[in-house]
């Protein structure tokens, strides 16, 4: 026998996890990979410092985009990060209440959901 | 008297004062009080109440920082006023106003009336798992299964943390980090079975995904509950109850 419980009623549902869970998402992956990556595309792979030779060669690179495992990886960094940024700036503009919240969420999210869009038309466009 | 203890020094205190009958705002007062190392900022009200206007109203009981009902802002930041020391404030002026973010009902009380719903409303007791006759025994915990939910349990109810709370101070509905500490006290007991009722009434805006994660809660809580992390907690676990509540429909408790 359970006792008995003032029941109070439930609020409604926030779809706020979703955005969470892609921002904890990239902020994981950028915090694990980010720095690496700069290092690796902006000064390794440039000027061929400790890589193999032709390692970033246009039929290299090309290869590994129309992998699918390697489609997966840069539609990963590239909009999870993105995801991440937007759930972060959407947050300090609401602080800093610079708009009417929809506005900033299309500013935010929305450019985020854009930029994942075109991420997955191009990697499709490439082939496999 | 030539007692050592005699109070040698003293301090101003600047004393917001709000009197609704005669008062169209609050406004600073100044007191000019003797203190000895010992006295708290309490002690220096008290005295004010005692010898100089005795209509000063604040709130206080325990006078060692476990009743939670002396929380005030001193010089800007939200403080038990038993657990601060004129001492260390001295020899400037000190500052004394009611909790930030909170409606002022007089001088230093400030109404509390929401705090009280918003704890209320997260289930604030042990809804047992297994029902179990009183001859049957104890609930039996291990040490570990303790150590789960303690340090959430030695909140006081102080409302420090909503003072310091930027989010519940542009949002008064958000359910704030002292209800989220006892929440994650109950939810995180071995003994209980009511996670699944508190999830619900914290799944809304105004519920755990208020929080930006500023974590100043934590920073001033004068009992180390670090709310923030009850916060996060519970944000890893609401998100995962969006989840599993699509594939899982309940039926309502
Ligand atoms: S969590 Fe800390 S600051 Fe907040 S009400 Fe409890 S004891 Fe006070
Ligand atoms: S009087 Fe009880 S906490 Fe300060």
């Amino acid at each position: 026998m359970r006792p008995t419980i003032l029941h109070h009623p439930a609020p409604k549902r926030s779809v706020a996890p979703v955005f969470w869970l892609l921002f904890g998402a990239g902020g994981m992956l950028s915090a694990l990979f980010g720095p690496a990556l700069i290092i690796l595309t902006g000064f390794m792979l440039p000027h061929g410092w400790g890589v193999p030779a032709n390692f970033s060669d246009f039929p290299h690179v090309l290869a590994f985009v129309r992998h699918p495992i390697g489609k997966l990886v840069v539609l990963a960094v590239i909009a999870l990060f993105f995801w991440h940024g937007a759930e972060r700036l959407f947050l300090t503009l609401k602080d800093m209440r610079a708009g009417p919240p929809l506005l900033l969420r299309l500013m935010t999210y929305g450019v985020a959901a854009l930029l994942t869009l075109v991420t997955i038309a191009l990697l499709l466009a490439i082939g496999f | 008297m030539s007692d050592a203890t005699i109070p040698s020094k003293s301090i101003e205190l600047r004393v917001l004062r709000y009197r609704p009958a005669s008062d169209r705002e609050p406004v600073l007062v100044s007191y000019r009080v003797a203190y000895s190392d010992d006295m708290s900022v309490l002690q220096a009200l008290q005295s004010i109440k005692d010898t100089q206007d005795g209509s000063l109203s604040f709130r206080w009981s325990c006078r060692m920082a476990v009743c939670g009902s002396c929380g005030m802002m001193i010089n800007g930041e939200p403080k038990l006023a038993c657990n601060t020391f004129v001492r260390d404030l001295a020899p400037d002026a000190v500052i004394i106003e009611p909790l930030q973010n909170f409606p002022i009902e007089r001088d230093l009380v400030v109404t509390v009336g929401d705090f009280v719903k918003k704890i209320e409303s997260i289930y604030p007791y042990i809804i047992p798992k297994v029902a179990k006759p009183v001859e049957d025994g104890a609930h039996l915990q291990t040490p570990a299964q303790m150590a789960a939910y303690e340090s959430f349990s030695d909140c006081i109810n102080c409302m420090l943390c909503y003072a310091a709370c930027p989010q519940f101070g542009a949002n008064p509905d958000f359910i704030g980090p002292g209800a989220m500490a006892l929440l994650q006290r109950y939810n995180g007991d071995s003994r209980d079975g009511g996670r699944q009722f508190r999830l619900d009434q914290i799944h809304g805006e105004d519920g755990v995904w208020a929080c930006t994660a500023v974590g100043i809660c934590s920073e001033v809580c004068p009992k180390q509950v670090d709310p923030a992390n009850a916060v996060n907690q519970n944000k890893t676990n609401s998100a995962l109850d969006f989840f599993l509540h699509y594939v899982q429909p309940r039926s309502q408790p």
